[in-house]
């Protein structure tokens, strides 16, 4: 199976198909979306995306980390960390598609 | 923020839109990102972060209450890594 990247090209030019908008809009509503997100969250709030998964926030104490080519100590200052929990339907949907590209590599040998 | 309120707030943002448009953009975006990853593929939104799936290898497990051994087939997991732009948000802004 070889791998693709989606970017923000693909997501704007779906929307741009499913919506009807221009895709200049199109586009400016993705980044709109990507940005009340990282809002949410820069205000610590966990954000809820039913049947797709939750982003959480998630606050490191301060420790003691090593440079590993010096060896020598470093203090990892206190900080947040997002965390993303993919919900369970998301993971079925990975899973079935993974089922399915199993059968398709073995119809081929 | 559920996915209702982010459907609330863009609606307020874009008075020229219909509430069940904006609520096919945002359906449409994670179905779309949801799509990428059962296929195998990389979403990767700079600034943001990148999905991906990865491969858990089947293994042995355990039943935790009878220590009964099971067999775990192999899995895909998603997986999102918080951008650099975004990680620098989360701790700038207090």
């Amino acid at each position: 199976m070889t791998e693709r990247t989606v970017t923000r090209a693909q997501l704007s030019e779906a929307v741009y198909q499913e919506v009807g908008l221009s895709r200049n809009e199109s586009a400016d509503l993705l980044e709109l979306v990507l940005n009340e997100i990282t809002d949410a969250l820069a205000r610590g709030e966990a954000v809820k995306i039913s049947s797709f998964g939750s982003f959480s926030i998630r606050s490191k104490g301060q420790r003691i980390g090593r440079n590993p080519k010096t060896g020598e100590e470093v203090p990892i200052l206190p900080r947040r960390v997002l965390v993303f929990r993919a919900s369970q339907l998301l993971k079925n949907r990975i899973n079935a598609g993974l089922a399915k590209a199993a059968v398709r590599g073995k119809k081929q040998t | 923020m559920t996915k209702s309120e982010l459907i609330a707030r863009l609606a307020e943002l874009n008075p020229h839109l219909y509430q069940r448009d904006v609520e096919r953009i945002v359906t449409t975006i994670f179905d779309e990102i949801a799509a990428a990853l059962a296929r195998g593929d990389r979403v990767e939104l700079r600034g943001f972060g990148a999905f991906s799936v990865k491969k858990r290898d089947a293994r042995q497990g355990r039943n935790p209450r009878t220590g009964a051994a099971v067999d775990v087939s192999e899995k895909a997991v998603p997986f999102f890594k918080t951008g650099k732009q975004l990680r620098e948000r989360l701790n700038t802004s207090q």
